[in-house]
């Protein structure tokens, strides 16, 4: 599903330029929930940024879904974006103006799905979310697990190949993380391939696979050990 | 172009910014307001000014005689010069080609009476070229003709409000108003784009009346109308030698100013016609400067819009909007802001000038009002200044990376 070889990335900082990637090879394959672990300065937000499209790497080679991601313009980018990938953020980055259901159904409209049809298709997955409730309410009257719930049917909607969660817990409590955890599980379980970005050891403990970064390299790439639920 | 879900995504977008409609469109409205305002106004003064030389032909000349103010080849000053016949003749022949119509006037107030109405009223005895010198406009019957010249007709052709005032609102045409004594059968009814003075005259054949009232070959002046083809300048030179044969004609000293006096509305319509063109510059200038103005009003406030939502745009290229897409959702919602704003404001300009009406008329200014040419070319500069002002901000905004637009707060 993402294939990574070489895959390098530097920012210019002034004169100088800083390598933050340095030579990454990885691949995940369809139906995997991956964690990538790190501190902050490990690249692990680049990595995200570059394989969910949103910035472009220097050299290596980067095949998403099998096709090798080379020369993208925004409009192509936008579109890949929009069929394969769907994105959740720590802060949630819903649109404070639309409601629920408004904010679930907006990539349905760039897909150019007609209104009466993605609003359907987008209270389906507030439904699967748990907030069918709540569709006509904005996102300042929703707590913050329910945005992020907002925003977990928003990325799959599109019935995307790939979910990219960038610290999706990163703004809520404890509980409510693992709710949202929970969440990001039964749709692996449904067979979505989940890649999730964290630095909190017990969120990455609930993925299948945990790769480590640090300074821009690969340190250990191994599955987790399952503990028996109690 | 005509694509319903975006249409719907725009008015979401502006019925849920409210504030930030009202601002943008605001500054738009009343730059076009203003501009609305200034050209009905400029409009006005220039109605005005027309209104007050519409009464005569543009190209009328009146020549008048008086008192010598200077002795000259031995005869004293205050000597009275009168025209005589003869003097008519002499004009016509000396100037065949400058002089298009020519009539001599003899001109007096009689007592006009109908059946129990009568009223006083300037009576003029006129030859039938005197009718486009004062731009009379036949609305009934006839004006004067030759053959009433030649037999000295007792007929008259009488102004709107002569015939208000006799008759009512009755037709006079036919019928026989006494003049002093004499009976006069109405032959024509004009009107006057002049005014209600120029409507208040009677005319009759110039030999009746010098027959009538003045038995003898006095005239009291003339008025002509020069060739239209003169220019201004060629025009003023023709009535300046004009009075000088006059002077040398009648022994006056070419610098008395009294004796002879001509009248040239060319040099009037020259003074009207530069000051209307320095009007016209001003009125477009400043008209032209609000519109500009305000498009550098909508451009700001497009350009704020745009960085305001920075991470709302960022969000929607992570989900899939291209470029285009958000240009043309900026785009859009800019001209429909401008348009939707300028037309209102237009339109409450258009109101505003209307219920002005003639109330500023002291002032000069009469019906101010704009014409519908001035209407369509602003609403469709206002269409062009809504996407220039839309698509700078809209491209810039297309060309941020999502990644810095998602990371902006």
């Amino acid at each position: 599903m993402i294939k990574i070889e070489n895959l390098h990335k530097s920012y210019p900082i002034g004169k100088d330029s800083l390598h933050v990637l340095k030579g990454l090879d990885l691949h995940i394959k369809e139906g995997e929930f991956v964690a990538i672990m790190g501190s902050s300065g490990s690249g692990k937000s680049t990595l995200l940024n570059i394989v969910g499209l949103l910035d472009v790497h220097d050299s290596g080679n980067y095949y998403l879904n099998g096709q090798l991601i080379e020369n993208l313009d925004e409009r192509k980018a936008a579109i890949l974006r929009n069929k394969f990938l769907g994105f959740v953020f720590q802060s949630f980055n819903l649109i404070n103006y639309k409601n629920a259901l408004e904010n679930v159904a907006l990539p349905l409209y760039y897909a150019g799905m007609g209104r009466k049809e993605r609003n359907e298709v987008a209270m389906q997955y507030l439904e699967k979310v748990g907030l069918a409730d709540w569709a006509t309410h904005l996102p300042s009257e929703l707590s913050g697990g329910q945005k992020q719930r907002v925003a977990i049917a928003r990325a799959l909607v599109t019935k995307p190949k790939v979910v990219l969660a960038d610290e999706p817990t990163g703004a809520l409590d404890s509980s409510t993380s693992h709710a949202v955890m929970e969440l990001l599980k039964e749709i692996n379980r449904e067979g979505m391939t989940v890649f999730v970005i964290t630095h909190e050891e017990d969120i990455a403990e609930e993925t299948d696979r945990i790769v480590r970064l640090k300074d821009g390299v690969i340190i250990s790439d191994e599955k987790t050990v399952k503990k028996s639920k109690v | 172009m005509f694509d319903l879900d975006r249409w719907q995504e725009i008015f979401q977008t502006i019925s849920k910014n409210k504030l930030r409609t009202i601002l943008s469109g605001f500054t738009i409205a009343f730059a076009i307001l203003l501009f609305t305002l200034l050209f009905g106004i400029g409009n006005g003064l220039k109605h005005t000014f027309e209104k007050q030389f519409a009464g005569d032909s543009q190209n009328s000349v009146y020549v008048n005689s008086g008192s010598t103010t200077k002795p000259y080849k031995g005869l004293q000053s205050g000597r009275q010069i009168q025209f005589r016949n003869e003097d008519a003749k002499f004009i016509n022949e000396k100037f065949p080609d400058e002089i298009q119509f020519f009539s001599p006037n003899i001109q007096r107030s009689m007592q006009a009476i109908y059946k129990g109405e009568q009223n006083r009223y300037t009576v003029r005895g006129v030859y039938p070229d005197y009718q486009p010198l004062e731009s009379a406009v036949i609305q009934d019957g006839r004006f004067l003709s030759y053959i009433d010249i030649k037999s000295r007709a007792k007929v008259i052709a009488i102004g709107r409000l002569v015939e208000e005032d006799l008759f009512g609102a009755k037709s006079a045409m036919g019928k026989n108003i006494n003049l002093d004594g004499i009976s006069y059968k109405v032959v024509g009814v004009f009107n006057d784009p002049g005014g209600d003075n120029d409507e208040r005259y009677i005319y009759a054949p110039f030999t009746t009346i010098q027959g009538m009232y003045k038995p003898n070959d006095e005239v009291d002046y003339f008025g002509l109308t020069f060739n239209s083809k003169l220019s201004v300048d060629g025009a003023l030179a023709f009535s300046n030698l004009l009075t000088k044969v006059l002077k040398e004609k009648h022994n006056v000293d070419p610098r008395d100013q009294g004796a002879i006096r001509v009248r040239n509305y060319a040099e009037g319509t020259k003074n009207v016609q530069q000051f209307m063109t320095v009007l016209n510059i001003i009125i477009l200038f400043i008209g032209i400067g609000t519109l500009i103005a305000g498009i550098i009003g909508i451009s700001n406030i497009m350009v704020y819009i745009v960085k305001e939502r920075t991470k709302e745009l960022g969000i929607r290229k992570a989900l899939g909007a291209t470029p285009n897409s958000i240009i043309g959702m900026i785009l859009m919602e800019s001209i429909f802001i401008t348009a939707l704003a300028g037309y209102t404001g237009l339109m409450l300009g258009v109101f505003a000038l209307r219920a002005l009406g003639d109330s500023l008329e002291k002032y000069f200014i009469l019906n101010p009002s704009v014409e519908t040419y001035v209407v369509v070319g602003a609403t469709i500069v206002l269409i062009i200044a809504g996407t220039i002002a839309g698509y700078i901000p809209a491209k810039r905004a297309a060309s941020i990376k999502p990644i810095v637009a998602l990371n902006d707060e």
